[in-house]
């Protein structure tokens, strides 16, 4: 049986560089690596992480086998029906044609509206990371809570945790119109069906303007 | 027996059929009473005329004309179709499994006949046109991935069955023409017990539905479509507290308080829930409108709840009589702590992919661990369903220890032939393992790196064995011959990648018999070995199957040709006559 040798996880690498926030120059190196193999990729929990998975990434091209792994495809129809009842506008990063396309329940396109029901994940960063987090902005029911989510999911790597100055980062967002923006200024709802992604903002760049705000 | 001076006993094997009749109804199992046929004529007679159950679990191995001759009193019976790897997409669409001419047959032979069960079969319209005309006393119609019917025929159900007590559609692909099916049912029917519509895609007409669950005070399960709103699922459960399983339709909306107290207030009157299914889009903020029901419930499948974080871990929780737990892999390990802390009854666990094609950078939600916890703490779990993308021999070999009563394991690691990921081995240690301690296994799938040791154990110790599925496993042809000349009580063995060939099989030939299939695909199998199989086994149907389109004929392909696909079953009906193009029985 020929695999079908459709390269998404490349394709995905390719539209994300695109998208990407950065401070440089356009055209300049990228250094950040997205994890592209299920293998390398970390487990949520700090201080639970088998370094050593990291290494041992098979390559990062991946041929869909059909019908591995064996999913039903009663139940992929049914989360693609999902997933393109969600996603109001084509969003340029995301390969959805294909019927045979079996889209991940956790959908990667911007947010289309809050209030659409189900999740609403972002990708956040946070400058020096190896690589990004995604929380769904439906699970907190205000910025207090963000924060503290945020802290909890990037600030633990940080080894002692005392040691860390919360007004040396600044927690920025990417809204509709691609605008850095400092989170925090508009009421929550509106943030929420504004912002596309997150960045935590370190050192200088964000001294001054991390203040926390409640 | 024999007493001096009475009248001698008549000798037990002239008793009159009526007592053995009734002495085989007391024998629930089909293999029994298969058995039981067997001893002589006046059993077989006795036994075949008393059935009224039966099971096809292959719609080829026979001629429906001869089933229906052989059982003539049977009330309820279940006919499957397609192979199971059908479910995965690798079975071409016409490949057959048609229910007409089984619907056909009980039309004539049974007229009497209550129930109807298909399972993945092409079944039409007018199928379900002649089931609604021809069984005057029909009551149960259970169609499960099936397709080729519309809602015109369900109509033709609804209106046609005056004592239809269940209509169960499961994973069934429906084009839905018009809603009047749910309209269909008589103003003055009311013996409905069972209802799930949940595959169906269009809109139902919610007032119909309301009057329908309103009249029909026996219903116990209703499972509804992903149509029906919160607000709506609320209503029906004010009219039917009764209900003892419920597949909630979208169970998503923006959080009011008005609406959470009203499907609060709904369920708390749901005393006798005890199954819940459905809950497509789940919310978080809704999850705690369950809690009064939570410790009630025996089975949960949120394995179409795309919820994750605290709320779900803490529904869960609470669900401490649980039995039946199915869930996405958002649970995560932590969960899966929780459950096993909780939910000490679990017999059984699935736990499904949320991101299985690594579209959204293969973050990992759950590992070993998870499954290493619930084995651990939940004594009476005996069936697995997990899929993950890391195992390693130690957990495989802890589990095998944890829990020796295992019936059903099946583990899917989402990477083809990954390894024990800390010490890069092959699982042979562990899956050994898995089936030297389980001695009551009856199914297992094995996943990852697997080399032909691991059949040599499968081989020697899976005596209890009954369906076998393997994928990207083995190294040679000594794999295929240790599970065929072992595993004594193989019935199903699905095999894909794995480099065997045509000398295990023809080695093996007498043993297909004895099973009830075998399928093969992206193997090293041969025009020539597939041939030579179906001459020395007669009694088999060996199939060779390509693509669409490709409709090469066998008989001028060199002996050495590949063979894609293979699926061979033993059959008293010859070869079937209803094969596409791209199918050729050889």
């Amino acid at each position: 049986m020929a695999a079908t040798a459709m390269d998404y996880a490349h394709v995905d690498v390719e539209n994300l560089k695109a998208t990407e926030l950065r401070l440089g120059l356009p055209g300049a190196e990228e250094t950040d690596k997205m994890p592209t193999s299920r293998a390398g990729s970390k487990r949520a929990h700090a201080g639970d992480h088998h370094e050593e998975e990291l290494k041992a990434a098979p390559p990062a091209a991946k041929a869909q086998v059909v019908g591995w792994p064996p999913v039903r495809s009663y139940r992929k129809s049914c989360f693609q029906q999902q997933s393109s009842s969600k996603s109001k506008a084509t969003a340029p990063a995301e390969v959805q044609k294909q019927e045979e396309v079996a889209v991940s329940v956790v959908a990667a396109a911007p947010p289309a509206a809050a209030g659409s029901g189900g999740s609403l994940f972002v990708k956040v960063s946070m400058d020096g990371a190896p690589y990004l987090r995604k929380i769904d902005l439906k699970m907190y029911k205000g910025y207090r809570e963000l924060r503290e989510a945020l802290e909890a999911m990037f600030l633990g790597f940080s080894g002692d945790a005392a040691s860390v100055n919360p007004s040396d980062f600044a927690v920025t967002y990417e809204d509709k119109d691609g605008d850095l923006m400092l989170v925090g200024d508009v009421p929550f709802e509106m943030f929420m069906s504004t912002c596309k992604r997150m960045r935590i903002m370190k050192g200088s760049e964000a001294r001054g303007l991390g203040s926390s705000k409640e | 027996m024999g007493r001096a001076g009475g009248p001698a006993a008549p000798p037990w094997h002239s008793l009159p059929d009526e007592v053995w009749e009734h002495a085989f109804s007391f024998l629930p199992a089909d293999a029994d009473r298969g058995a039981a046929a067997c001893a002589c004529h006046g059993w077989l007679r006795a036994e075949r005329r008393s059935r009224r159950r039966l099971v096809v679990p292959n719609c080829y191995a026979t001629d429906p004309r001869d089933a229906v001759d052989r059982f003539p009193s049977v009330r309820a019976a279940e006919v499957k179709g397609k192979p199971h790897f059908a479910d995965f997409g690798l079975l071409p669409p016409s490949w057959g499994a048609y229910a007409a001419p089984w619907v056909a047959a009980a039309a004539d032979g049974w007229p009497l006949l209550e129930e109807l069960s298909f399972k993945r079969m092409f079944v039409t319209d007018e199928c379900l046109e002649m089931i609604a005309s021809s069984f005057r006393n029909f009551q149960v119609l259970r169609l499960n991935s099936c397709e080729g019917f519309t809602t015109a025929g369900l109509a033709a159900i609804t209106e046609g069955c005056r004592n239809l007590k269940e209509l169960d559609l499961q994973e069934n692909y429906i084009d839905d023409c018009s809603s009047h099916w749910l309209s269909n049912f008589p103003e003055c029917y009311t013996s409905l017990e069972a209802l799930n519509f949940s595959c169906l895609h269009g809109e139902v007409n919610f007032t119909v539905l309301e009057r329908l669950v309103s009249r029909c005070r026996n219903l116990k399960t209703l499972k509804l479509n992903n149509a029906i709103p919160l607000d709506n699922v609320a209503s029906l459960l004010r009219k039917a507290p009764q209900i003892i399983e419920l597949g909630t339709g979208k169970f998503s909306a923006d959080y009011h308080p008005d609406l959470f107290a009203k499907v609060e207030a709904a369920f708390a009157g749901c005393t006798s829930l005890r199954r819940l299914s459905g809950t497509w889009d789940a919310v978080p903020d809704y999850l705690p409108a369950f809690y009064c029901v939570c410790e009630g419930l025996t089975s949960l499948n949120l394995s179409y709840a795309t919820v994750q974080g605290p709320e779900l871990i803490k529904f869960i929780s609470r669900c401490k009589n649980l039995l039946q737990l199915w869930v996405m892999d958002l649970i995560e390990d932590h969960g899966l702590s929780v459950v096993a802390s909780s939910c000490s009854k679990l017999q059984e666990l699935r736990v499904f992919p949320s991101d299985p094609f690594g579209h959204n950078g293969g973050q990992v939600f759950l590992t070993e661990r998870g499954l290493v916890d619930v084995s651990a703490s939940c004594p009476k779990l005996e069936s697995v369903l997990y899929f993950c993308s890391r195992m390693t021999n130690e957990a495989l070999v802890m589990i095998a220890k944890n829990r020796p009563n295992f019936t059903c394991f099946r583990l899917a690691l989402l990477e083809p032939r990954s390894p024990d990921y800390i010490t890069r081995q092959p699982l042979d240690a562990g899956f050994s393992a898995i089936v030297e301690s389980c001695k009551g296994l009856r199914r297992l799938s094995m996943s990852g790196l697997l080399t032909d040791l691991v059949f040599k154990s499968i081989g020697a110790h899976a005596d209890r064995l009954e369906m076998l599925s393997l994928a990207f496993a083995g190294d040679s042809d000594l794999g295929l011959n240790d599970i065929l000349s072992g595993c004594k009580s193989l019935k199903k063995l699905e095999i894909r990648d794995c480099p065997f060939g045509d000398k295990a099989l023809l080695a093996n030939a007498a043993k297909l018999e004895t099973m009830r299939s075998l399928w093969m695909n992206s193997c090293s199998l041969t025009v020539g070995g597939c041939r030579l199989l179906a001459l020395k086994m007669p009694h088999l149907t060996v199939e060779i199957i390509n693509d669409p389109g490709e409709t090469c004929p066998v008989e001028s392909l060199p002996f050495d040709s590949p063979v894609e696909k293979l699926y061979v079953y033993r059959t008293l009906a010859g070869p079937r006559s209803d094969t596409p193009d791209c199918v050729q029985i050889v």
